[in-house]
């Protein structure tokens, strides 16, 4: 009863907190403090977004950006994964990739747009591979030490019952690993995320999340600007939380390798 | 094919050093292979002509911008700039984060206010924000550095609270039946307790705020700065001044990541034994 108690009073709590933060910017929009254009009242806003999904603008906007995402994001994990695995198994490449990724790590991927854009045009080449060269470095650091991790005894266990190269791959290293490369994949797709919407404001043609809202800046349309940032925020968290959530729980936390965090 | 079990305790394991300063060499000729075979492999392409040679300059053209800049003070005067904003907006970032995030672990009510405010506005791309701050706040300083401090709060606030939770029960409550007050509970046993959850968030802090401040410089139209200089070497298709903006910006982002914040992790918590180096 108590712990049940507790959850309705947070979500109790939650919605007044955010029903004063709404209240707030309501009266400072209606105040007149700041100029109407610039810090439009929630009903505009709302109506903003309601009008841009109704007519299928926003909805084309996010289909967009969810394909460059995607499109990057999947080349990421088709190459850091296996690339992580190579790294842990075989020094030799260790020794190759570590510093190169060490070195690349650190450049912000949008340092990289304006070269690309030179490079690759503008438009969704040049933007998966911003999201692709965004996503990469986390998948293949997760997955490194995702693999090096694996309990050794597990290892010793698994030859000393007879299991092959094979079986020892599939069975034990690539489950063993997975909860870091289950983290190295939200991780990535987090940053691949930021990235996309940082390379659209630049490098995009005329679709895209990041785009309008960069687009409507020139116009001085903070309320589609506010629109937009809610979609994005919308599916940033529907994706945080709901896919690769329910993918953990489907995977990792249903084999007991991961406690659920508290709180 | 070799077996797992050796491959990976190989790994694990650093060889024994035959001799300390041969095996530096070694070290140093290991890491600085790599770069030899892409910088070849640069080489060979930038002279072969497949890409035209202004997109692709060689990498001695990038060398001298690299020298030609530093030498006439623009590049040291771009990156000091960049620097400073960075440590004031993380400066900003680190003070409220800490002090939002030990409060919300603290108390159950700062829980209840703020939590739906971080979470709702974390996951939100920070350059999403960028637009909206430049209205509000006009061009420049004070919009990049203020925004540069908001989304670098965010890993800090999440990173505190998560530590603040995850100290022992043991520990607090063994303190307090050894008659601790809540100061002292505080500062030597929460305090040192979740430093290491901090940490890390400073850290993510700092990477986050280093990766929004060189897109908020070429979007902010500041006088000067790194990200400025990249987006303005594009007009006038000066490849070679883009390339050594972007190795300054590596060579800055590596320095913070080893030297200040491995620096900070051995002196406190590995020191202290709470994690492993």
């Amino acid at each position: 009863m108590t712990e049940n108690g507790q959850t309705i009073r947070s979500f109790r709590r939650a919605a007044v907190t955010l029903t004063v933060a709404a209240l707030f910017y309501e009266a400072l929009a209606r105040s007149g403090y700041f100029a109407p254009a610039l810090l439009p009242t929630i009903p505009v806003i709302l109506q903003a977004l309601y009008a841009s999904i109704a007519d299928g603008t926003m909805i084309e906007h996010a289909a967009f950006t969810l394909y460059r995402v995607m499109f990057g994001f999947s080349l990421a994990v088709v190459v850091g994964i296996p690339l992580g695995i190579l790294m842990a198994r075989f020094q030799r490449i260790e020794h190759f990739v570590l510093p190169l990724v060490s070195a690349l790590m650190p450049i912000p991927s949008f340092a990289l747009v304006p070269l690309f854009m030179l490079w690759f045009g503008i438009g969704n080449l040049t933007t998966i591979l911003i999201v692709f060269y965004a996503a990469t470095f986390p998948m293949v650091f997760n997955t490194w030490s995702g693999v090096r991790s694996v309990n050794p005894i597990w290892l010793r266990a698994a030859g000393a019952m007879g299991a092959d190269e094979h079986s020892m791959f599939w069975k034990v290293i690539i489950p063993g690993a997975s909860p870091f490369i289950i983290t190295g994949m939200r991780q990535s797709f987090l940053r691949a995320w930021i990235a996309v919407v940082g390379a659209e404001m630049i490098a995009a043609s005329d679709w895209g999340l990041g785009w309008v809202i960069f687009d409507a800046k020139e116009f001085l349309n903070t309320d589609i600007m506010l629109a937009a940032l809610i979609v994005i925020g919308v599916i940033g968290f529907v994706f945080e939380r709901m896919v690769f959530g329910s993918l953990e729980r489907a995977t990792v936390l249903r084999w007991g390798m991961m406690r659920k965090a508290k709180g | 094919m070799p077996d797992a079990v050796t491959i990976i305790d190989v790994a694990g394991v650093p060889e024994r050093p035959a001799s300390a300063g041969r095996e530096r060499w070694r070290a140093i000729a290991r890491n600085v292979f790599p770069f030899l075979v892409v910088g070849g492999i640069w080489e060979i392409v930038a002279w072969a002509g497949v890409f035209p040679h202004r997109l692709f300059p060689t990498l001695e053209e990038v060398a001298q911008s690299f020298v030609q800049l530093t030498l006439s003070g623009i590049l040291p005067h771009h990156a000091l700039e960049t620097v400073l904003r960075l440590l004031s907006g993380f400066t900003l970032a680190a003070v409220f984060g800490v002090t939002v995030g030990v409060l919300m672990g603290r108390s159950r009510r700062a829980e209840d206010i703020f939590l739906p405010l971080v979470s709702i506005c974390a996951p939100i791309p920070g350059l999403a924000y960028a637009p909206l701050f430049l209205l509000w706040f006009g061009l420049g300083n004070f919009s990049a550095v203020l925004l540069v401090g908001f989304v670098a709060a965010f890993p800090i606030i999440f990173n505190s609270w998560t530590g603040v939770k995850a100290v022992k029960e043991i520990w607090v409550r063994s303190a307090q039946s050894m008659g601790a007050d809540d100061r002292r509970l505080f500062s030597h046993v929460i305090l040192p307790g979740a430093l290491p959850y901090i940490l890390t968030g400073l850290r993510l802090g700092l990477a986050q705020a280093w990766r929004i401040l060189v897109a908020v410089e070429m979007l902010a139209a500041v006088p000067w700065g790194l990200g400025w200089m990249i987006f303005g070497a594009r007009k006038f298709l000066n490849t070679d001044v883009m390339m050594a903006g972007i190795v300054v910006i590596a060579i800055i982002g590596l320095t913070l990541e080893k030297l200040v914040f491995q620096k900070i992790e051995n002196y406190t918590v590995v020191r202290w034994g709470m994690i492993t180096s």
